[in-house]
């Protein structure tokens, strides 16, 4: 199965279940989705529930508000997330606020998909990571899908939930092979720990988890000591107890994010883990993203804008040494 | 036209009027905070379009107090919703301009120019979806026209077939700026005109809003497609209560109230035997007396707890997990 495959058939199966349940974006029907994660549902449910739109990002989200106030369950898919600045007055004005200033009398069962992310030369308006605005904002909920198990069943528990979620998934991670593994009780609010350890607790997720776990056998060898490294499903709510116990065992955290390194959803998360357990580090956190640059178009100087896994190495063996690992 | 609707005409611009007098007043006093927008002058489109559409979801701007009273909130709900107390419509926690409440269908209340005029077509395609043809109602005001929000929703509208009236209260001013200054052209319905049907009526004349409104839901049920209505409007007061509103005439002004909505429907009432002098006694009376004890039910009613700080903000019972 393909990533993208996962959370197709989520969304599949939801609206199997439930009639309410409708997906709206611009080619999402006919065409099949710009990724094809829509690929198959218009010819099953029909151009009704698989609604194309017009290049309209506001309105896009706008709509699925309107059409959530009269009952349904809208699913909107915007292009890539770059494309959502547009909609920015409808996802903090309108999405995460109209419950709270009609005193809780008006629910938004409202998902957005969007992809994020830098894929390959697609230039600096098509290659962007955003989680940051949107797990600033009260009232959103924000998850971030970073395999095809968090993809498939926090896919289903977003459009589930009554709360307006933000669904982040990553553009290149969509051709990419893996299963499903089944899971009896999935929280998107709970941290996963994808590999135990006992020297660094490294936090990631999208496509950087991935990035991460092959190169942390070269880490683990050179610094003689293991890693345990943890995956987030959801950064709004954080499961911040996962990683604050994980950090007062190893006593080091890495943060591993695909934005700009300023102001980036890792300061976040660093900044909670030392309120919670900042005298048991025996290292300053060391928080690892993509430079300050606008994504460029050139291949080099692209790979140099944003970590790879060769780079996510050398960092962290770095500064391992430096602090006496 | 009935004797009925005009007396309900009467009843609820008279009320709407005083309420936000009233409103004013408290406001000067220091127990109404924030941003407070006054209809007053334009109450024949608020009434007229609400009676005229009947059932079915209604989206407002923030200019929507009389709407609400109209659709038949409660002004004790609606003034303490104004004061911030618990007891208000919105729990305290939207203020004069988020007035919502599902039982009248009444969803806002919105504060960016334009932004619920694309909830309103999603609305209708949810009613539509699922087999209901009722009629959805937008209005908004001549600034919203320059919007994006108002071309993407009259474009997808009319593109999926849905059926809403977009009402354009055109009182030719967005705050300051007059809208020949902002538009290519003041007649503002023909912004919409290649894409539905568009009239452009006297605002100041309820019973020419309650008919056209009325013939325009018609309209939308029976077709399914949306309708633009541009009502020609005027706004006694200035944008809000921290506006000064210098930017237009005494002149200008003394036109605009000559043609007082509420004097007009008295005239063409009285004139017709719709409204008799009693009538007009009985409810200048009554409206008084319910807006003072809404006064006085706001007033006494407590602030909201602090605990309700962080109520609303997501569902109570969330589902826990998923299989």
């Amino acid at each position: 199965m393909l990533y993208r495959e996962a959370l197709n058939k989520a969304m599949d199966e939801m609206m199997e279940k439930d009639p309410s349940v409708v997906i709206l974006g611009e080619d999402v029907g006919f065409y099949g989705g710009n990724y094809k994660v829509t690929e198959g549902l218009y010819a099953k449910y029909g151009r009704k529930r698989v609604i194309d739109t017009p290049i309209a990002e506001n309105s896009i989200v706008g709509t699925a508000i309107g059409m959530a106030i009269g009952g349904l369950r809208p699913i909107a898919e915007i292009m890539t997330v770059n494309f959502s600045l547009l909609a920015m007055d409808q996802i903090v004005n309108q999405l995460a606020k109209i419950r709270y200033m009609s005193g809780g009398k008006i629910v938004l069962p409202v998902v957005i998909r969007m992809p994020q992310g830098v894929a390959k030369q697609l230039a600096a308006q098509h290659s962007q990571s955003l989680e940051r605005f949107f797990a600033s904002v009260p009232g959103l909920r924000v998850f971030v899908a970073s395999d095809a198990t968090t993809a498939y069943y926090g896919l289903k528990y977003a459009i589930t939930t009554d709360d307006p979620v933000i669904f982040l998934e990553h553009t290149l991670l969509y051709p990419e092979k893996m299963e499903i593994e089944e899971e009896k009780n999935f929280s998107p609010y709970r941290a996963r720990i994808k590999k135990e350890g006992e020297g660094i607790t490294i936090v990631s997720y999208l496509k950087m988890l991935h990035d991460t776990l092959k190169v942390v056998p070269i880490i683990e060898k050179e610094l003689n000591t293991t890693c345990e490294v943890i995956d987030l499903c959801s950064i709004n709510p954080l499961d911040i107890s996962t990683i604050a116990n994980s950090v007062k065992k190893t006593k080091r955290l890495v943060v591993i994010t695909e934005e700009p390194k300023t102001g980036s959803y890792a300061n976040e998360i660093i900044n909670k883990v030392l309120e919670e357990v900042f005298y048991e580090l025996d290292a300053p956190p060391l928080k690892i993203g993509s430079e300050d640059v606008p994504t460029p178009y050139n291949r080099t100087l692209e790979l140099a804008s944003i970590p790879t896994p060769e780079k996510i190495a050398s960092l962290i063996i770095k500064w391992g040494r430096k602090h006496g690992i | 036209m009935s004797k009925s609707y005009a007396e309900q005409f009467y009843y609820l611009m008279k009320l709407g009027r005083v309420f936000e007098l009233r409103a004013k007043e408290e406001y000067m006093k220091g127990n109404i905070g924030g941003f407070l927008h006054l209809a007053i002058g334009e109450e024949a489109v608020h009434v007229g379009a609400v009676l005229g559409f009947g059932k079915g979801d209604i989206f407002v701007h923030y200019r929507e107090h009389v709407y609400a009273l109209a659709r038949g909130m409660e002004p004790k709900y609606v003034m303490a919703e104004l004061f911030g107390k618990i007891t208000g419509v919105s729990k305290g926690k939207g203020g004069s301009m988020h007035l919502y409440d599902p039982k009248f269908n009444f969803y806002g209340g919105n504060a960016i120019v334009g932004a619920h005029l694309p909830h309103a077509v999603g609305a209708a395609y949810a009613r539509k979806y699922t087999g209901d043809t009722t009629g959805v109602l937008a209005s908004f005001g001549d600034g919203a026209t320059n919007s994006g929000n108002f071309f993407e929703a009259i474009n997808m509208a009319a593109t999926w077939q849905v059926p809403v009236i977009f009402l354009c209260e055109n009182n030719y001013y967005a705050i300051g700026t007059r809208v020949d200054r902002a538009s290519p052209f003041a007649d503002l319905y023909k912004k919409a005109k290649d894409y539905m049907p568009a009239v452009q009526i006297d605002g100041m004349d309820v019973f020419e809003v309650f008919e056209t409104v009325k013939k325009a839901k018609e309209y939308v049920e029976t077709e399914g497609k949306p309708y633009f209505i541009e009502a020609l409007t005027y706004r006694y007061e200035p944008h809000s209560m921290s506006d000064t509103g210098d930017y237009r005439s005494p002149r200008e002004l003394k036109i605009a109230k000559d043609k007082d909505p509420i004097e007009n429907l008295k005239k063409k009432g009285l004139e017709k035997g719709l409204l008799t002098q009693e009538y007009i006694k009985f409810v200048d009376d009554k409206v008084q007396q319910i807006v003072e004890e809404a006064v006085e039910f706001a007033l006494n009613s407590p602030e909201p707890p602090l605990e309700e700080l962080y109520n609303d903000v997501f569902c109570e019972v969330c589902i826990d997990v998923i299989s």
